[in-house]
């Protein structure tokens, strides 16, 4: 079942065109990563997508309900992990956890009950009453997830999920994605290859607004000619469109 | 009721930053103390108990608009706001969830004011209520002016206007640390039309027991505080469905 279909999605800021006619779809469950240089039109595309930013023209299907005419409904079932990691700073781990689980309907005692799941899901315990200020990068960045998920959306979209974090907690976080996989339809951005190869069912590869490529990391290498990922994503990031 | 989940998180994320509370009461506090003892050592009757506690009650109010917004600004440049934004909150909840906390610690930040300067000699009776609810309008001017900063400023940029530009606006212009007669001409004409004067002057009149001249003062701070409000409410919604948080 298809969760994600984009029809013609285009953004214009004034003469520049930051995303071109996208035209997208992703199935229910799975992990598809949006791969592109700065300025790409990854995070406008996941903006438009989780209805932070209207699109000058086109649309997109999420779970049946359009960006455009029912964006309330969409909102429902999404979540979105910002590149910044967005939590309250004076709040603690289990504030955090138990603001958005309120914010999305549940009432004291339940967002209670679901903040101390995401806690011991997330392995938060040691940390459930520092406040998130005091946190680690990488920390900080388990909380943001835990409280996209928390929420219980069936699309999730995490952008930029790993920056700025070390190699240990990449791969700690990689892992906790990895869980997510089939559960819930993620849509993820990034700039490392390996992340993409790594998570990801599909890739998508933007460049200048326009999506270049989809398949799988393999897909991408053979229809290339090249030898590795990397060099797939650059021959494709700056050569025309190829259709797979 | 959504948006008092979001009012308790914005409560709490004030209240636990300690350089809130130093500025909102402690400063105030300070200056209350500092021209209180200054008063007691010369001959002229220049800051009366009376006369000086709803000026530093109205300048306190001022850093209101600071702490608010301060939190809007950081909300939006650590992209917290843009996790909100994608939330089912409407633009009401967001309105109510970042203004109601702030009214009541409004009120309480001015009663502490009260209280401690009672000890200075403020007799505490009916009127002192009475300039609690004065008092109000001025808070939510204040609430206002830091909603709509916060809306369209960063937080170092309202940092520099809401915490040093209108808090020394609205003491310089309100008569609070001189009788603006003793100036007079463009600046009290100036001070005249703007609110604080007439919010420090409504609260004046409460203290003294003249009750028929606090409504045409009020009159002033409550026109200021609908303008401010709706101003603040309508850039906050289109900053909501704008393409930059």
């Amino acid at each position: 079942m298809i969760a994600i279909q984009t029809i013609n999605l285009e953004k214009k800021y004034k003469t520049k065109i930051a995303v071109s006619s996208l035209n997208l779809s992703v199935e229910q469950g799975e992990i598809f990563a949006l791969l592109g240089v700065n300025g790409a039109g990854k995070t406008t595309t996941i903006r438009m997508l989780s209805c932070l930013c209207k699109p000058t023209s086109g649309d997109a299907i999420l779970l049946g309900e359009s960006i455009v005419t029912n964006s309330q409904a969409v909102k429902q079932n999404i979540n979105i992990s910002p590149q910044e990691t967005a939590v309250a700073p004076n709040l603690t781990v289990k504030e955090n956890l138990e603001l958005i689980a309120g914010i999305y309907g549940s009432n004291k005692k339940a967002a209670r009950g679901k903040a101390q799941e995401a806690i011991s899901t997330f392995s938060l315990t040691e940390v459930e009453n520092d406040r998130s200020k005091t946190l680690s990068g990488g920390m900080q960045r388990r909380l943001s997830i835990a409280m996209a998920l928390i929420s219980n959306p069936q699309i999730l979209f995490l952008d930029e999920p790993t920056l700025g974090l070390d190699v240990i907690a990449r791969r700690e976080l990689w892992s906790t994605i990895e869980k997510l996989k089939r559960k819930v339809t993620i849509i993820l951005t990034t700039h490392y290859m390996e992340e993409a190869q790594a998570l990801s069912d599909r890739i998508g590869i933007m460049a200048k607004g326009e999506l270049k490529a989809v398949g799988t990391a393999q897909e991408l290498i053979s229809k290339t000619g090249t030898k590795t990922f990397e060099d797939a994503f650059i021959s494709l990031a700056t050569e025309t469109e190829v259709k797979l | 009721m959504r948006f008092l989940v979001f009012a308790s998180r914005n409560r709490k994320e004030i209240l636990r930053d300690p350089l809130n509370l130093a500025f909102g009461i402690g400063f105030p506090l300070v200056l209350l103390f500092l021209l209180s003892a200054i008063q007691a050592n010369i001959p002229v009757s220049l800051f009366e108990v009376e006369k000086l506690t709803p000026g530093i009650a109205v300048f306190g109010l001022s850093f209101i608009s600071l702490f608010s917004g301060m939190l809007i600004a950081k909300d939006r440049s650590t992209s917290f706001l843009m996790r909100m934004f994608a939330s089912p909150l409407s633009a009401s909840d967001f309105i109510l969830g970042y203004a109601l906390p702030l009214l009541p610690m409004a009120v309480l930040q001015s009663a502490i004011c009260f209280i401690v300067a009672s000890f200075l000699g403020l007799s505490l009776n009916v009127n002192v209520l009475l300039a609690l609810i004065v008092l109000i309008p001025s808070a939510v001017l204040f609430i206002g002016i830091g909603l709509l900063a916060g809306s369209i400023f960063n937080d170092k940029q309202v940092g520099g206007i809401c915490g040093a530009l209108l808090t020394n606006l609205s003491a310089w212009l309100s008569g609070t640390w001189f009788d603006l007669n003793l100036v007079g001409g463009a600046f009290k004409k100036v001070a005249y039309a703007l609110p604080f004067v007439h919010g420090v002057d409504a609260t004046k009149a409460a203290i003294a027991g003249d009750y028929s001249s606090i409504l045409p003062h009020l009159c002033w701070v409550l026109g200021y505080a609908v303008v401010i409000m709706v101003l603040a409410i309508i850039v906050f919604r289109k900053k909501m469905s704008s393409d930059k948080v």
